[in-house]
């Protein structure tokens, strides 16, 4: 049964006419042609596709799409403003912290939900904060050092 | 499209650069005869803009061939890599060229792209010197610009030369520059595909959008073995916008929603025929060695083996195992398909656009020039999308709908039940060590589920035999290659082998290996390791936890070091630290390089301690990313990688050397930690317990 739902996406408002019980990810890249957002597992079990709803990361495969009503949901397509990048994309970039790239923009926005309440986390709680997010190709060591990185942009300097 | 019409579609303003039959001799060469198409293979165009284009048929899968590639040419043209505009993996558009894999794209393909840019080089400043009206070696280049050195004004660019211009070169005999003049190679280098993959603009597969596109869910026998009878479609016919494509025991539902196709498979109800294998990921090796016994052969001899068995002072046997493993690619297997004007166009996740074209066409009973392989970036391969298989599904229905472009994603379940898996394996091993612990006396090596291919490693052994068996195929599983097929399987198993013998009879394992290796260049990388690692090697078990391992891929070396802590009460191995020194030749681009390492690294961790597909017959019981276990970052050690300074060689590749030695490293590491040998891959906690039981209980 379809249904109006509103929400913030990347910064605008945004109605969609879907199911409620729609899976949000199907919702951003079918309905919404954001293809950032990835399926690896649509179980929730892997982290590819990642996005933000309010402060919170969420896996998209498992999230309703009901539940964002109301709510601002930010994909990686809007983690850069006016094409400068975020610091925790910036990092990623440098780090070269990815290799075929499908998990990267879920660990970019798990790291950037985690470092906005965290700038100054250690190795072990990113470790810690990373560790539902799989991948495949091993960029781990770089990714971890990207978002260390990232966080002393943001101010965390330890 | 023939090289004809490609020149048609060129616009004039070009300088074309084709692979003649003058480089007949250069390292690529047709695996089949009459593969290499001599009419259409241009590697490289420089457009009037002055934008130079570089057409490969490789495809970029995370391992970074699209920066070394565009590197190589930049350095010949004297240009930064982001002036070269790489166009891979689309069969209409690039030469032919064999499958991303292998570790071939650097040892195969870069030599001869390298040769392409030296001769556009070359061909840039005969017309520049002719435009300028001063000889070639008074002449200067850089960023797209040649000018007369003594008088710089006097300059002109790529864009100038070819301007209006449609020009044709094939390639002949001019040499790329030599190493001391390059400032690029040997140095790291961003990434192209960088931006692109931090914003999520990065294009896989399944983020096309073509208007009109449907989704293709395919009905999956619950197990191998069994194929479609019937099918009662009618009540997700019923849902609007489904649609029902069958040929034979191949039924798919297609709808205009990725998920909507799913829901409706769900309503699909199937009967199957057919017999399972009889057979577990339990009894499986049993089941090898048994299907393998009959037709032995003996694929290699050397010397006397019952003599070096005389000679022999520390005997041991033992059998290694490995389990069936998926490549798992966090990507799925994804195509879009579009059946239009009697052509098939395929966007598709694969790592071998020319053998996929070949594959379709096949399929289909079409011509090769009627498929078009245009490959996207690819969510990770190991192997495991040499071809692409829901290309080949996405082609048959898009075959029966005409104008629409159809996308198949496989789901995880799907991707994981038809991997074609690293075969199962057993490998037996008998052998000796002289009473000095110099030399190899003997080694008697009887296999199952792998081939001879890499099992050797330049050790001096004086009498050796492998055996091998003589039927083709003995698993009941697809099983295909796996990043350094085989090569893991032996280097497990021969390097487990060499650590026992060494321990029994009371020798260190960097002592016995100095005294065994025969090539220079892996004595030299083992000392580069041990001095790099810090590690003062003792006879194990030592309780420190350090293991080492040597391994081969083709004349790629690795000697691997690995640091571990395992918990004796739950089994679980922590790994601590990984040294790996490689060898792979010229090293063009050290960080990619560097990545690939670290990726085979981790790869391998999950390989050693907790990747394995567990089945019941021709059911795959590991259906997500809850029971099949890759590694996590708190599995991730200090990772350390030193190269060995080799310019003079050839660059060899460096995909598949480093994942090579890992598991044997750290399976010996599990023994320095303590006393127990773990023969069987993984070495889940459950399997290191039982190896811990079966250490001796040192007699009071």
């Amino acid at each position: 049964m379809d249904a109006h739902v509103s929400f913030t996406l990347n910064g605008k408002p945004v109605t969609v006419t879907s199911p409620r019980d729609r899976a949000l990810v199907w919702v951003l890249r079918d309905e919404l042609g954001l293809t950032g957002t990835k399926v690896g597992c649509e179980a929730g079990l892997c982290g590819a596709c990642t996005v933000l709803v309010g402060q919170e990361a969420v896996r998209s495969c498992t999230t309703p799409l009901g539940d964002v009503a109301g709510k601002a949901v930010l994909t990686i397509e809007g983690l850069a403003v006016d094409g400068k990048l975020n610091p925790v994309q910036e990092a990623f970039k440098d780090h070269h912290a990815f290799q075929c790239g499908y998990c990267t923009s879920g660990m970019i926005l798990t790291a950037w939900a985690f470092l906005k309440q965290k700038p100054k986390a250690s190795r072990a709680e990113i470790v810690e904060a990373m560790e539902g997010n799989l991948c495949r190709c091993g960029a781990h060591v770089r990714i971890l050092d990207a978002v260390e990185s990232a966080g002393q942009a943001l101010g965390g300097a330890r | 499209m023939k090289r004809r019409s490609f020149l048609q579609t060129t616009a004039a303003g070009t300088l074309t650069l084709f692979f003649g039959r003058s480089a007949r001799s250069a390292p690529i060469e047709p695996t089949r005869p009459g593969a290499y198409p001599e009419d259409f293979n241009a590697f490289l165009k420089i457009s009037a803009d002055g934008r130079v284009g570089c057409f490969v048929g490789k495809t970029e899968i995370g391992q970074g061939a699209m920066t070394v590639l565009a590197m190589l040419v930049a350095e010949e043209l004297e240009l930064d890599p982001a002036q070269v505009d790489m166009l891979m993996g689309d069969t209409d558009l690039c030469p032919w060229d064999l499958p991303t894999g292998g570790s071939l794209t650097m040892w195969q393909t870069a030599p001869v792209l390298r040769g392409a840019a030296a001769e556009a080089r070359a061909v840039l400043l005969g017309m520049a010197a002719k435009a300028l009206g001063a000889p070639v070696s008074d002449l200067a280049l850089k960023d797209g610009a040649i000018w007369v050195k003594a008088a710089p004004s006097r300059r002109t660019t790529f864009g100038e030369l070819v301007k209006g211009r449609k020009l044709e070169r094939h390639l002949g005999k001019v040499k790329p520059k030599p190493l001391a003049d390059c400032t690029l190679i040997g140095r790291p280098a961003p990434r192209k595909d960088a931006l692109a993959k931090v914003t999520g603009a990065a294009k896989y597969a399944g983020d096309l959008r073509l208007p009109g596109t449907l989704h293709a869910c395919i009905l999956r026998p619950p197990a191998h073995g069994l194929a479609l009878a019937t099918a009662d479609t009618k009540a997700a016919e019923r849902i609007p916008g489904v649609r029902i494509v069958r040929d034979g025991a191949f039924l798919a539902v297609v709808h205009p929603q990725p998920d909507g196709a799913r829901e409706a498979l769900a309503l699909v109800k199937g009967a199957f025929e057919g017999t399972e294998p009889d057979v577990d990921d339990g009894r499986i090796f049993q089941h090898l060695v048994d299907k393998a016994a009959p037709g032995q052969r003996v694929v290699s001899s050397r010397g006397d083996l019952a003599v070096g068995e005389k000679r022999a002072a520390t005997v041991v046997e033992a059998e290694y195992r490995n389990a069936y493993e998926s490549h798992a690619t966090l990507e799925p297997h994804t195509c879009v398909a579009k059946w239009e004007g009697g052509r098939m166009t395929l966007w598709a996740s694969t790592q071998s656009p020319f053998v996929l074209r070949e594959a379709v066409a096949e399929a289909l009973k079409l011509g090769p020039d009627k498929v078009r392989v245009i490959a996207q970036f690819v969510g990770g391969g190991f192997g495991g999308k040499l071809v692409g298989p829901s290309a080949i599904e996405a082609a048959r229905i898009a075959r029966q709908v005409p104008g629409v472009p159809i996308q198949v994603g496989w789901n995880r379940e799907e991707d994981l039940f038809l991997d074609g898996y690293r075969p199962a394996a057993v490998v037996k091993l008998r052998s000796g060590l002289d009473a000095a612990r110099g030399a190899i006396t003997f080694w008697d090596c009887l296999m199952a589920g792998v081939t001879p291919n890499e099992a050797e490693f330049p050790y001096e052994m004086q009498a050796t035999r492998y055996q091998a068996p003589a039927v083709a195929n003995l698993h009941p599983l697809k099983t295909g290659a796996w990043r350094a097929p085989n090569a893991h399987t032996h280097a497990f198993a021969r390097e487990g082998q060499l650590d026992a013998l060494a321990a029994k009879a009371g020798v260190d394992p960097v002592t016995l290996r100095r005294r065994l290796i025969t090539d220079a260049r892996v004595l030299r990388l083992l000392d580069l390791a041990v001095e790099t690692f810090g590690w003062e090697p003792a006879p194990g078990p030592t309780g420190k936890g350090i293991g080492l391992a040597c391994g081969a891929w083709r004349q790629g070396f690795v000697v691997a070091l690995a640091q571990v802590a395992v918990d004796k009460t739950t089994g679980k191995v922590q790994v601590a630290r990984v040294l790996e020194a490689v060898d792979v030749g010229l090293v063009v681009n050290p960080d990619g390089a560097r990545q690939q390492v670290e990726g085979a690294i981790t790869m391998g961790i999950g390989q050693a301690l907790s990747e394995e597909i567990r089945f019941k017959g021709g059911r795959i019981l590991d259906r997500n990313f809850d029971t099949y276990l890759l590694p996590r970052f708190s599995a991730i050690p200090r990772i350390q990688v030193v190269f060995a300074d080799t310019p003079g060689m050839a660059t060899q590749g460096i995909g598949e050397p480093p994942v090579v030695p890992v598991a044997a490293a750290l399976a010996n590491a599990v023994f320095d930690a303590t006393g127990a040998r773990v023969t069987h891959v993984p070495f889940t906690p459950e399997r290191v317990l039982e190896a811990l039981k079966r250490v001796p209980v040192p007699s009071a």
